[in-house]
Order: structure tokens, then sequence, then C-alpha cells
């Protein structure tokens, strides 16, 4: 459905000594996403997963590289491309000056849907997000849980076939978190492509069907979030000794607690997790 | 196309339409300080041509003021762009870009003529002698949508709001006491003269004021205005545009 193929991202940037350099934000990222699924790009903040989404929707252009929809290249129909697409951003972008039903109508507007549909959408998607009587409401007086979800609820007003959410449960607590994930399923089980971006690993194994890690602009692996596990072991050992922190993968919890059994301190036996294939890919953990 | 532009000034006449009572009586205060200052106060005893000063200064005051306004309009657009991100929705959206200029643009000018009825109105009851025209009308939509498009374009290339208040201090402040509001711009010395007159502020007052006393029209003057106007509409595509850099 989506295709992404050599796509490069860079920026001009001023470095320390005040000199215009070219930081390159995403680099050479292919990877292509399946009709129906919930693809999670993972990555460490400043990893590109945002500039990716940004060029996905047309926000930015790449530098180089092409994007396809359903074979089609953004270049060619972007307006039409445009009409499947949904997105809720990472910044709580509303208009201030609107209500939050007015903000849901202008989204409706700015999609060319009918007084009558969009009458209909607005108040379907502010109940599917528990926010029906907030219509007349200002954005700034709703709480932050609330704000993430009216931002879902207005990129579903048109009915959008893929779905573009960049980190939206970030500085969430975890009631909200796990209502957002719940939303994000429902959307998933009705068929709605959802593309998510998140650094927060237990949401990407939660919800992803693929994963595609990234760091310094670059795609480090893909695969599910199973598959990654596998690929490590799927049992860890983690202890601690002299030399730090230290893990360990294994394929049986009687080999990992064999191998516990060897160690002079004391260790902790657990199923493998994204986490740990995260770490061994990038080195670093997650947001440092 | 046209949809999209009617969407996009749908956004501000909503606004618009909620603080139309507040509109209003703020832009009474500036045109009565002028009226009564100007026009009552220093003007009291001197005579333009065969006319009184008030019915000199009236058009000038319309000119400033619809430009200030129009400008003003669109500078919060610098605050949607960078703080709160609202232009995003417009960017993503299935629109023409250059329908949400327009759009933009159109409301600025809903929101000039508003003001400059209310000076016309003001004008009339502090005994102004005023002749309102098509053109007349027609020459002040232009102007609007000039000092618009310099509000969209500022709007978009500045990056706070401390840069967007220089431009008001450095460019339109200047042009509101030089560009033949006030005074004539032939009491000026001739270099500088040149350089006011090129100003389309400037076109603005001396279309204005021809028209309000029934002088001939200087129709090279109006195609000054729209060459002005024609730039400033590729300029401002151009930094919207520039936002997907």
């Amino acid at each position: 459905m989506i295709k992404i193929q050599g796509l490069i991202k860079e920026f001009q940037v001023k470095n320390k000594a005040k000199k215009t350099v070219t930081k390159r934000a995403v680099d050479n990222l292919s990877l292509h996403v399946k009709p129906g699924e919930i693809f999670g790009i993972l990555g460490p903040n400043g990893a590109g997963k945002t500039t990716t989404i940004r060029m996905l929707t047309m926000e930015t252009k790449p530098t180089l590289g092409e994007i396809y929809y359903n074979g089609e290249s953004i270049k060619k129909n972007p307006l039409e491309i445009k009409k499947l697409i949904g997105v809720v951003p990472q910044h709580i972008n509303f208009d201030n000056d609107l209500t939050v039903g007015e903000n849901m109508e202008l989204h409706g507007r700015l999609h060319h849907m009918s007084s009558e549909k969009r009458k209909q959408r607005i108040q379907e998607m502010l109940d599917f997000v528990e926010l029906g009587d907030t219509i007349n409401h200002m954005p700034r007086s709703l709480s932050g849980g609330m704000k993430r979800r009216l931002l879902i609820a207005r990129s579903l007003i048109h009915e959008p076939k893929i779905l573009f959410m960049d980190e939206p449960t970030v500085a969430l607590d975890p009631q909200v978190r796990r209502r957002i994930w719940e939303l994000i399923r429902a959307l998933a089980g009705k068929g709605t492509t959802v593309i998510i971006t998140t650094h927060y690993i237990e949401e990407a194994e939660a919800l992803c069907n693929r994963v595609a890690i990234v760091n310094k602009g670059k795609l480090i692996a893909i695969d599910t979030p199973e598959a990654f596990c596998k690929s490590l072991g799927r049992i860890t050992v983690e202890w601690d000794d002299a030399d730090g922190h230290q893990y360990q993968f294994f394929e049986s919890r009687q080999e990992a607690a064999a191998f516990a059994g060897t160690l002079e301190h004391g260790a902790h036996i657990r199923r493998t997790n994204l986490e740990d294939a995260f770490i061994e890919l990038t080195g670093r953990k997650e947001g440092v | 196309m046209l949809q999209d532009i009617c969407t996009v000034f749908w956004r501000d006449w909503v606004v618009l339409k909620r603080r139309l009572p507040k509109f209003i009586l703020s832009r009474m205060v500036a045109p009565m300080l002028y009226l009564v200052a100007f026009g009552w106060g220093l003007g009291r005893n001197i005579q333009v041509g065969s006319g009184s000063y008030l019915d000199f200064l009236v058009p000038g005051i319309m000119a400033l003021n619809s430009m200030n306004i129009s400008y003003n309009s669109l500078t919060p657009l610098c605050t949607e762009r960078i703080y709160h991100r609202s232009i995003g929705e417009y960017i993503i959206a299935p629109m023409h870009f250059n329908a949400f200029i327009i759009g933009k643009i159109l409301a600025a000018v809903l929101r000039g003529l508003i003001s400059s009825a209310i000076i016309m109105i003001l004008a009339l009851a502090f005994g102004a002698n005023l002749t309102i025209t098509p053109l007349f009308v027609g020459i002040l939509i232009l102007n609007c949508i000039i000092f618009a498009e310099v509000g969209f374009f500022a709007a978009m290339k500045m990056d706070s709001y401390e840069e967007l208040s220089q431009v008001n201090t450095y460019v339109l402040l200047p042009m509101s006491f030089l560009c033949g509001t006030f005074f004539s711009t032939r009491t000026l010395p001739e270099v500088f003269r040149w350089f006011i007159d090129v100003l389309p502020l400037t076109h603005t007052s001396y279309l204005l004021r021809g028209i309000s006393t029934q002088s001939p029209v200087a129709m090279e003057s109006v195609a000054v205005l729209a060459v002005y106007a024609i730039i400033g509409f590729i300029l401002g595509s151009k930094a919207f545009s520039d936002q997907l850099k």
C-alpha cells in the first residue's frame, strides 16, 4: 500500500561555530507498509521518525527518494493521495480561536465533506473518543489526554484509509495511553492502516504487527516484534557484575536457568522483549 | 479551489463574527483620535485647496487604516505557524496552497473594509465631505489586498512577534505618516519624494483623495497598485510553499 524507496531528507542547520552545515535527518530509508496493518516506526529521540511521517504526509518534501501510495507516486497526484490519509500530529495543533466543534468542522470542510455528512461524522467521532459533550468547549479548556483523543477524532472525520500517528501517547499517563491503544486497535479492526511512531518500546510491542527500528535517520531492522525477540532468544537472563549490567539470551527457560545457576550473584530470568532487541540493535536505551 | 477558498474564509469569518463588537469598538479608537487631533484640533483653521483639512485628511486616514488593519489581520498566522502549528491542518489537506492565501487575503480585506466603513461613518459625523464611488471602494480593496499580502509574507518568513513588530516600526509606521496621508508629498525634498511616491500607500492616498474630491483619476496609479498586488501574491505563494522545505 505504501512503498518508500531511498528516502533522504537533509536540512541546513547552524553548527556551534555558526556555520551552515547539512544535517541528514533521514538517510536512505526504504520500506513498505501492508494494507490493514499497524506499522510501528521505533527509534530514540532525533532518529528521524517525525521527519519520515512529515514526508509521508506531504508536510515536507524529501530531498531525494520516492514515496508511492497504491503504486502511485506522491509527486503525480498529491491532492488525491491526501484524501486517503489522516494525520495525528505529535504537536497538539488545534486552532485555538475555534471551538472543538468548529475545529472538527474545519477539518471536514477542508476534506470537502457535505454539510450533512460533516455533522454526522463530527458527532460520531467525538462519541468514539468519548468527548461528545465537549463540542462547544475551547480546545485549551481540555486536559492533555482529552486533546490527544480529540486529535484522533479530528483525523478520522473524513474516514481515511491510512492513519499516521506521530507519538500519539507522548507525555500521557498510563490510563490514557491504554485508552488510546484501545482506540488504535479498534481502528485497525475496521481495516484502517495505521502507521505509528513511538519511542515507547512497550507501545510498539503492544500494538504493532511490524516494527521498523530506526536510529540516526537509518533503518536498522524491520520485522514483527515476536520475530525480533525470537532472533535474540525467547528468554533473557539479566545480572549485575563488576563490569555492570549484563544480558544473555537463551532459547529455553531451562537453558537460562542452568546459566543463571552458574553465576556468582543472583540473576533475573524473564521473557525477551522488544526493548532487548532495540538495545541490541541500536546499542542504546530508549530516549537517551 | 473555490470551495477551499470559502473554507479558509469561513474560519476567519467565524472568529471575526464572535469578536465583531470588540473589533468594531477597537477600530474606532485610532481614527477618532486622528479626526479629533488633526481634523478638529490642528486642522480646524487649515484650508487645503478649496476644501477643509478634514476633507483632505479622511481619505488619507482610510488608506493608512485599511493598510494597518489588513496587515495586522494576517500577522497572527506567524504564531499559528510557529507555536500552535495549526497551519499544518491546511498543508496536509487536499487543497491547493493558493486557495489558502486567497481565503486569508479575502478575510483581511473584509476586516479592512469594515474598518474603513467605521471611519467613513465617523468622518461624516465629524462633518467631512466625501464622495464614495465604486472605484473608491475598489481602490480600498486593492490597498487591503496589497497589505494583507505583506502581512501574509511577513507571517510566513518572520520567526517571532518581535520581528513582525519591526515591520510595523520600520515599514508601516513611516508609511502611515509620509505617504500623502496627513500632508501632500509635494512639500518633501525631491529625492525623498521620489522614494515616497513609489510606495503603494502614496498611490492609494492620492487615488482616494482624488476620487473623494471628484478630481480626475490617475490610472497609472491604479496600475501600480495592481502590480504591487500581483507581486505580493507571487511572494506570498512562494513563502507558503517554502513551508514544505
